[in-house]
């Protein structure tokens, strides 16, 4: 910041960083627009968002917790197990299958959070535990994943993952409402400001008397509780409890968390960089399938080399604006 | 450190027990669970037993060796799975050549994938978590594209005399990993790159300021990571005498984490403990092999690890803070 010279080039940088994921998603937008007929149509956006909404709703709370300097790896199998849940307790009507997966979830980022934030454990392993913890209990309910539990035809539940508003999939609105909320939280609220500044530096966040275990314990509920809504309208959606899915389902929304703008070492981040490069990843699998002839496997190589190029561009300029 | 710690502390004081615990527990549980499996488990100590559960633990024990060494430059490897999955891919291909060349190209895909993890960390700065992720992502896709998705049986027979033979009623593979073991040990206990990569581990910038050739060691290590990868690839190719990319080394770099870990290496780095992560190994192996023998549920085997692995890093609390 010495010379003004200095400064511009670093806004510059900061600008491509926060909203880098951005910009290439409305050039991507705009490419297939152009190149594929049935890209851009109603149809296929809405499809794609309601696609993207479940990974959404996790990465909206992964965000929250890389932006406080943890991880939660247990989101996938939390996921996964929410739904098992829901569609079992479909049975006993539409809010026991919203709510008891809710409270399942809750009650693990419960204890996640404790352990991190009381206990002091390291968030990696802490929520890799609960990562084999969730998905053992997921198996145990299931008969050893040989029993998926179907949501009752007539369920009301069923419209939390079918229903639409004038064209619009309720999951898609859920999301528009919780990023709405999200960005609200994270940078209007006491909870966003102490997230950035225990992410910042935790031991300066200690000193200023800011309540640094009640934020982290809270931030590993959040993000739980928010998998556990995406398992619930993934179960919705499909009107089963699939055993099978959410396996690394954590690591995409770190991707789309960090392709987002917000960095893994905490401090800095926000809801709609992620939203961005959540809509990102699943912009580039769907003009790679309308491109066609590629086969699933090459989309994984894709998306490595797309992950590894927005990072290593990322580091680059967080490390020009320095 | 926690040498200097531990020396101060008075013999038969409480802080003095927890570092025993820390240090010495995961050999005590280790001794423990085979005392317990002696009375309950039939024909544990049977020779066929004990060579099952040594050729089992093989791969991930040989990942969780280069894991191992990353872990204690304080930084992580995701993508030992998939590099396995790659490298092997490799075998099929090359077994025209002879064994020797397969093998020798399997080892070097193993080395430039970790050539391409440690440059991301080492010269671009990437977070490890995020640079390695990508090649979790990418690198399993490219082994499915390479080896036309296709599991490929293997009829070379020394391939097949490696993943079946053995000598002096000892198998190859375990000889192999012993082998191994001793390297390892001795590159970390007696070679300048081992205290370099402890120093490195332990502060960074110390080690930056004191001339130590940071961005070297980094390097090193995730090729040593990546080239073990390969190894533990090959030797469950030949166990298993097929080639199988798409499930080979599914999520081993979260077992191969956890032998780290539970064997009393710290995730905050500047400590690698070799034999401990042999012993974290063989624990976690055992103790799965112990419910199951004894008709417990694979998922709630699956939990209680899940509880092994926090209880484990409860009790390194102390040295973590510190």
């Amino acid at each position: 910041m010495s010379t003004s010279q200095e400064s511009r080039s670093g806004t510059v940088a900061g600008m491509v960083q926060r909203h880098g994921a951005l910009g290439v998603l409305v050039l991507l937008l705009v490419v297939g627009g152009l190149a594929f007929d049935t890209f851009l149509t109603a149809y296929n956006l809405g499809n794609l968002a309601v696609q993207a909404s479940f990974l959404a709703v996790i990465a909206l709370g992964m965000t929250m917790v890389i932006v406080s300097g943890g991880i939660d790896l247990s989101v996938g199998s939390v996921y996964a197990l929410s739904g098992v849940l829901a569609a079992y307790s479909a049975r006993w009507g539409p809010l026991a299958a919203l709510l008891v997966p809710l409270a399942v979830a809750a009650a693990i980022g419960l204890v996640q959070g404790l352990l991190v934030g009381k206990a002091k454990l390291a968030p990696f392993i802490v929520t890799l535990g609960g990562l084999l913890f969730a998905r053992g209990l997921l198996q145990f309910l299931t008969d050893e994943g040989g029993e998926t539990y179907l949501v009752p035809r007539d369920s009301a539940f069923l419209q939390l993952g079918q229903g639409s508003v004038l064209g619009i999939g309720v999951p898609v609105l859920i999301v528009v409402l919780l990023y709405v909320v999200g960005g609200i939280v994270l940078q209007r609220t006491r909870f966003g400001m102490r997230l950035f500044a225990i992410g910042g530096g935790e031991d300066a966040a200690n000193l200023m008397g800011l309540s640094v275990t009640s934020t982290k314990v809270g931030v590993y509920v959040l993000s739980a509780t928010l998998a556990g809504l995406a398992g619930a309208m993934n179960a919705a959606q499909l009107g089963s409890g699939v055993t099978v899915i959410g396996v690394g389902l954590e690591l995409n929304a770190i991707a789309a968390v960090v392709i987002g703008g917000t960095l893994l070492t905490g401090g800095m981040g926000s809801v709609s960089g992620t939203l961005a490069g959540v809509a990102l990843l699943f912009v580039i699998q769907d003009l790679i399938n309308q491109v066609g002839g590629f086969n699933s496997n090459l989309q994984a190589v894709v998306s490595g080399a797309v992950l590894v190029t927005v990072v290593v561009l990322q580091t680059l300029l967080s490390r020009a604006r320095r | 450190m926690s040498e200097l710690v531990t020396a101060g502390v008075r013999p038969g004081s409480r802080a003095h027990l927890v570092g025993l615990a820390r240090d010495y527990g995961v050999y005590v549980a280790l001794g423990l669970l085979v005392l317990v499996n002696l009375v309950i488990t039939p024909n544990f100590l049977s020779v066929d037993n004990l060579r099952t559960q040594a050729v089992q633990v093989v791969p991930v024990l040989v990942v969780a060796l280069g894991m191992a060494l990353v872990i204690g430059t304080k930084g992580v490897d995701l993508s030992v799975g998939s590099v396995m999955a790659l490298a092997t891919a490799m075998l099929p291909m090359y077994l025209g050549y002879g064994p020797v060349v397969a093998v020798v190209i399997c080892l070097a895909v193993g080395a430039a994938a970790g050539l391409l993890n440690g440059s991301l960390v080492a010269f671009i700065g990437v977070q490890p978590i995020v640079a390695t992720l990508a090649l979790l992502v990418g690198g399993r896709g490219l082994a499915l594209v390479i080896s036309g998705g296709q599991l490929r049986e293997v009829r070379n027979p020394e391939i097949r005399e490696l993943g079946a033979g053995s000598v002096f009623g000892v198998p190859y593979t375990v000889l192999v990993a012993v082998v191994l073991v001793v390297l390892v040990a001795l590159l970390v206990g007696r070679t300048t790159g081992g205290r370099q990569l402890v120093a490195v581990g332990g502060n960074p910038r110390a080690a930056e300021f004191a001339g130590l050739p940071v961005k070297r060691v980094l390097l090193g290590v995730y090729v040593i990571a990546g080239v073990l990868a390969a190894v533990a690839g090959v030797l469950a190719t030949a166990r298993l005498t097929a080639s199988d990319p798409s499930r080979l080394g599914e999520l081993i770099e979260l077992s191969a984490i956890t032998a780290v870990v539970v064997g009393g290496t710290p995730l905050t780095g500047g400590r690698v403990r070799v034999l401990g992560t042999v012993a974290g190994a063989v624990l976690m192996q055992l103790i799965t092999a112990t419910l199951i023998k004894n008709d417990v549920p694979a998922s709630v085997a699956q939990m209680a690890q899940a509880l092994i692995i926090v209880a484990a890093v409860l009790v390194q609390r102390e040295r973590n803070s510190s």
